[in-house]
């Protein structure tokens, strides 16, 4: 299997995978990291490696964005989502810090509660999608961590935003 | 709101123009954003000197008048209209400030000798001839200025009939430089922004300093550790703690009117509650429960009370809560977002930032008049809303351009002065409570 197939399949699994999650959110347990399912089949032929942290196009992206005074994860990254539960469900020693951000607009504190809410979407996204809460740390920064620092929508959408480092590959 | 555009817009032409020359200076410029009718005409007279002792180092009267105008009650009479020069009541022509519609006048002398400076001055109440206050006031090292202040405060409580808050200082976070080369410091100043002195410095973010009552500590809240945590540090032996370093959120705290609590919030219980801390057992009293953001907790003046931001209703807004629990009140109306309050000293004047679509300005709400509010900063991005201890001023951060500055407003947003503090990024005020002479 070339690369461009394998990445195909893994894409089309995490997006089924992100399908289910999101009816399964309201369940407390999620299903153990460790535990392949013979009704996953791409999980078998394509285990991640932290090698695929930096080859493969998913794994690479480690930023999503939000709009604004909103915490939802938008439907566009779902599959980035998806990929990095998968990885952390192959790799179930990898750890990984999720850092929430903001905007300028607003008070500082209530932009590290915002920030935090961020960082929480997406950890329950991942543990939704399989993740273990032991793997995910979120930190917000509120708005202390900008990218981009014009006042205007073109700099605030850039740094609404999560980002995913990983701590442990 | 109250105030018509073009005021503010003029001022702000005003405020660019004046910047553009006096960027990078530490310097003061008080700007007269609308008329001050009821400003009380004062002059004060440049000190003669006495004794053979060196030059004071610092212009007393000129300190004297820079308080009285940026508060916003007076208006002194420029320098140059200043034709006589009396030092002692004995020497002022009465009928000469008459003329000049002055109500007020102070005449003084100063002598500095051995590092002392003595400043003897008197207050004069012109129309009437009389004489209403003859001090002298001495300071040594690095508390020149304050002789001045002190002086100011005077002369604002014998006429205003509130104690004066001139000799005050302020805390407030510097940021230079960008990403991994970002420094931040925690620094306070005396409160015109003078004799700035650096309390810690750190490559991550600092922010929401609050001084304890008596004026010997600083609580704040430094990420240094990767996460925020809270710590408390004494400003004149540099010794600090942490208080918290939960997981999640450690954020927003402030003392206690007594001292003994700090209110906090933290997110360690899944999302951002308010709690007060017993700061000698550090035992922690949870004040609110549900799935809001709750933060930026300020105790009302006599400790029973404790205002909050809260987006439990979908936008944030400020709620009241007894201290030791109970049922959060929502107590803002008006505007979509309203966070960060600051409560002046009779508990009456709350003030906030208040956000309308992209516009956040600083809102004054009158709870002594039925919740009236006035708008008293032009936005657009202000925030961080801090009483003087007598409540006749406000310091809030703004941004110019892409740094951000200090400005002082008076209580009626009349008259307004950037503080010229750094070159770098300048946020989080909090004004601290009344010094000891």
């Amino acid at each position: 299997m070339n690369a461009t197939v394998r990445v195909s399949v893994v894409a089309l699994f995490c997006l089924a995978a992100a399908a289910c999650a999101k009816k399964q959110e309201i369940k407390a347990a999620p299903p153990p990291p460790e535990a392949p399912t013979a009704t996953a089949p791409a999980q078998t032929e394509g285990v991640f490696t932290p090698a695929d942290l930096q080859s493969n196009a998913c794994l690479r992206t480690r930023v999503i964005y939000f709009d604004f005074d909103k915490s939802d994860i938008r439907g566009e990254f779902d599959n980035i989502v998806a990929c990095h539960a998968k990885y952390l469900r192959d790799r179930p020693m990898a750890r990984m810090t999720i850092e929430g951000n903001t905007d300028e607009r607003g008070t500082r504190e209530y932009n590290l509660g915002l920030g935090e809410r961020r960082g929480n979407a997406l950890a329950s996204a991942l543990e939704a999608a399989g993740a273990s809460s032991s793997q995910i740390k979120v930190v917000s920064y509120g708005e202390e961590r900008p990218v981009c620092r014009e006042h205007n929508e073109g700099c605030w959408h850039q740094n609404r935003r999560d980002n995913i480092v990983y701590t442990t590959e | 709101m109250r105030m018509p555009k073009f005021p503010f817009a003029l001022a702000l032409v005003l405020l660019a123009a004046l910047f553009a020359t006096q960027a990078g200076a530490q310097g003061l410029t008080v700007q007269i954003v609308n008329g001050v009718p009821s400003a009380i005409p004062i002059t004060v007279v440049p000190f003669g000197q006495e004794g053979s002792g060196p030059a004071s180092p610092v212009d007393i009267a000129q300190i004297v008048s820079m308080d009285l105008d940026r508060c916003g009650k007076f208006r002194t009479l420029p320098t140059s209209e200043i034709v006589e020069s009396p030092t002692t009541g004995s020497q002022i022509k009465f009928a000469t400030w008459q003329q000049l519609k002055q109500q007020y006048i102070v005449v003084g002398r100063t002598t500095y000798s051995g590092g002392v400076l003595k400043a003897d001055f008197e207050l004069w109440d012109v129309a009437k001839q009389q004489q209403l206050l003859g001090l002298s006031i001495s300071g040594q090292g690095s508390d020149l200025r304050r002789v001045a202040h002190q002086i100011a405060d005077q002369i604002y409580q014998k006429i205003i009939g509130v104690r004066g808050a001139f000799d005050t200082r302020i805390a407030y976070v510097t940021m230079v430089g960008l990403g991994n080369d970002a420094q931040y410091s925690l620094v306070i100043a005396d409160s015109d922004g003078y004799n700035p002195q650096t309390v810690v410095r750190s490559h991550e973010a600092l922010l929401s300093p609050g001084w304890s009552p008596n004026g010997q500590e600083l609580a704040y809240v430094s990420f240094e550790s990767g996460n925020s945590a809270i710590y408390i540090q004494n400003i004149a032996t540099g010794a600090r703690r942490v208080v918290s370093a939960r997981a999640g959120i450690n954020g927003a705290p402030r003392f206690s009117p007594d001292g003994k609590r700090l209110a906090v919030s933290l997110s360690f219980q899944g999302n951002p509650e308010i709690y007060v801390m017993d700061l000698a057992t550090g035992a922690l009293t949870r004040l609110t429960h549900n799935l809001a953001i709750d933060t930026e907790p300020r105790w009302t003046p006599d400790g029973a009370n404790i205002i909050f931001t809260s987006d439990r209703s979908g936008k944030p807004q400020l709620y009241e809560i007894p201290a030791s629990g109970g049922t959060p009140q929502r107590i803002t109306f008006q505007g979509q977002y309203n966070a960060n309050a600051s409560i002046s000293y009779d508990g009456k004047k709350i003030a906030m930032v208040q956000g309308n679509g992209n516009v956040y300005r600083i809102a004054v709400m009158d709870r002594s008049l039925g919740g009236q509010e006035t708008f008293v900063s032009p936005g657009n991005l202000d925030d961080a809303p801090s009483w003087a201890p007598n409540a006749s001023m406000l310091l809030y951060a703004a941004n110019e351009g892409p740094r951000g500055v200090l400005y002082a407003v008076s209580a009626d947003g009349r008259v307004r002065q950037r503080l010229v503090l750094s070159d770098g990024d300048v946020r989080e005020p909090a004004w601290g409570p009344y010094r000891s002479p």
